[in-house]
């Protein structure tokens, strides 16, 4: 329990400050002296009805002594030790506690540290996806190779030929300066791209990114829509600097369309009053509301914030695209390219009309389990005539339980640390597990 | 016209016309290492590479060197070319049109008359998977763009072996 650590450190801390006694306090809550110095040290975990005998004793609030925002301390160092697995240094996790209690400084310092390679890994990750996945800077980037691999051979042709005939020189200078027009006009193009990214002020973004941006500022839930009357879609979107491309905005009216249709299919008090009723089960919620799955799973995860169970949304074209990402605490989501083809939501593709249920664990530091709902359904928006557009989408849930049996899943193959999957399309960019 | 340029212009002209029928035997190409030994002079090297000014540099650079050089510009139709110029050693770019350089190196390697094919393989791309993957791939050699005039000049002299 991470409750104890700095509980011994209170204790002792609150003992000494009044000036009584090792042996009077232990005497004082029917424990030994020898007991209450490995509580104090950290070494022993302080059960409830004695962490109140303590505080009566000490003339404290229970509370004072047992305060539990250093939780994300120990989950820090554990992430941290985690991390270290299979590495030469062997962190003594089973002493955490004691080290918390003892060098309550350096621990916040690792946790610290901890979360700042998190946060640098993360960006990692995202540019190598982008340097990977983007054409743009892909073909920029040979263009500009192109042009110099030319320039310098011919460069050198030049400067090192002393008898060259005047006709092959003239060609090669007409080579020189075309190639270095088009280096310059490769290198300008390249950095306006970047230009153009940094100002956006939105980070790597792409519209899909912009609008996810939009979305989480509001946590998903669009309050006007819920309305009877509600307000032009236009004006939802005027000024929103999180959509600074045409192309997201485009996109942000269309999420703003189904929306509306969702609300007006399943008005906010009456799915609450459902949710009430039968719980987040989507089946249980589509059979009492007689909404379709995908429409429940959106409704789930478009509720005011702090309303329901925390939840996250994926959904996917026929191609496997995620088109919308509404991320889940702990459950990590590609910025670019495709996800682990194991989610659920790729064997619902696969698989139209049924509804699948799976329990899954999140590879990562920390694996984390969680239950997916995954459904798809064709549509036919061309009629008998147009080709059938078909959309999965998969609602996560936090897991109840262990139960055992998690289907073990990535966020994608470049970014899975999972060894030995035999769905892996691609090396990681990560330390692979054995 | 005057005679000097008209001259210069023939030159030219006969240089692209022999380039073309890969004969450097009297180019004035060559001028600046006339003199030199040409051991590999008749030695056929085909170049496929998209980018004209770089096969133009590598193509005055080998043949300098007493290459007999052809050239092919893309992907699509490179197999033909290469069994149609019977090369004693290929260069072959990666990043081509039509076909990538890795599924013209599958094609070579399956076709038991061109698999032992010495192939230098330049890529604009120079990490060491992209190094590994060329070579996994069939490439005997691998060099990474942007080249040392020099170096591809030894590097195919070694490949035709000396």
């Amino acid at each position: 329990m991470a409750r104890s650590a700095l509980t011994g450190t209170r204790v002792r801390e609150r003992r000494l400050l009044i000036g009584m006694k090792q042996a009077d306090l232990a005497r004082a809550v029917g424990i030994s002296p020898a007991y209450l110095n490995l509580i104090e040290h950290n070494r022993r975990r302080v059960g409830a009805e004695l962490l109140a005998g303590l505080a009566d004793a000490l003339g404290v609030e229970e509370a004072a002594l047992a305060e539990g925002a250093e939780s994300a301390l120990f989950e820090g160092l554990r992430e941290a030790a985690a991390g270290m697995a299979g590495g030469e240094a062997t962190p003594e996790v089973a002493r955490i506690e004691e080290f918390v209690g003892r060098f309550p400084g350096w621990a916040a310092l690792l946790a610290a540290v901890q979360a700042r390679i998190g946060t640098l890994e993360r960006t990692v990750e995202a540019l190598n996806e982008r340097m990977a996945h983007d054409p743009f800077l892909f073909a920029s980037l040979h263009e500009v190779v192109s042009a110099v691999t030319s320039l310098r051979s011919t460069a050198a042709i030049l400067a090192e030929t002393e008898e060259i005939d005047p006709a092959w020189r003239a060609r090669f200078h007409r080579n020189v300066y075309e190639d270095s027009v088009r280096l310059s006009e490769a290198a300008a193009a390249l950095v306006a791209y970047l230009d153009a990214t940094k100002e956006s002020e939105t980070g790597l973004s792409s519209p899909q990114e912009e609008v996810e941006a939009w979305l989480a500022k509001s946590a998903y839930h669009l309050a006007a829509l819920e309305r009877a009357h509600p307000p032009q879609a236009d004006t939802l979107i005027a000024g929103v600097p999180e959509l600074a491309s045409g192309a997201a905005r485009k996109l942000a009216l269309a999420h703003i369309a189904r929306y509306r249709t969702d609300a007006v299919a399943l008005p906010l008090d009456g799915f609450r009053r459902a949710l009430a009723e039968v719980g987040p089960d989507p089946a249980a919620l589509a059979q009492a509301t007689g909404a379709g799955l995908a429409q429940v799973f959106r409704r789930l995860a478009a509720l005011p914030e702090g309303e329901g169970p925390p939840v996250g949304l994926v959904a996917c074209d026929a191609s496997g695209t995620l088109t919308f990402r509404r991320p889940a605490p702990g459950f990590a989501l590609p910025r670019h390219g495709a996800a682990c083809p194991l989610w659920p939501l790729y064997e619902a593709l696969a698989r139209p009309m049924v509804p699948i249920r799976a329990a899954v664990e999140m590879a990562g530091r920390v694996p984390q389990r969680f239950l997916t709902y995954a459904f798809s359904e064709p549509r036919h928006p061309g009629g008998f005539d147009g080709p059938q557009v078909v959309e999965a989408q998969m609602l996560i849930l936090p897991a109840p339980e262990e139960r055992g049996g998690e289907r073990s899943i990535g966020p994608s193959c470049r970014i899975c640390p999972r060894g030995g999957c035999v769905a892996r399309r691609e090396p990681s960019i990560l330390a692979e597990e054995g | 016209m005057r005679p000097e340029r008209r001259l210069q212009r023939f030159a030219m002209m006969r240089d692209l016309v022999l380039t073309a029928a890969g004969n450097f035997g009297d180019s004035r190409i060559g001028m600046a290492r006339r003199g030199e030994v040409r051991r590999h002079m008749g030695r056929r090297v085909l170049l496929i590479e998209d980018e004209p000014h770089i096969a133009e540099a590598i193509r005055f650079l080998l043949a300098r060197d007493g290459w007999s050089v052809a050239s092919h510009g893309e992907g699509t139709g490179a197999m033909e070319a290469i069994r149609r110029e019977t090369p004693d050693v290929l260069v072959l770019d990666m990043i081509l049109p039509g076909r990538s350089g890795y599924e013209i190196l599958g094609d070579l390697r399956a076709d038991p008359a061109l698999a032992g094919l010495p192939v230098l393989v330049l890529s604009a791309r120079g990490q060491a998977e992209d190094r590994a993957a060329a070579t996994e791939a069939g490439a005997s050699r691998f060099m990474a763009k942007p080249f040392v005039n020099s170096e591809i000049v030894a590097t195919l002299r070694q490949m035709a072996g000396g």
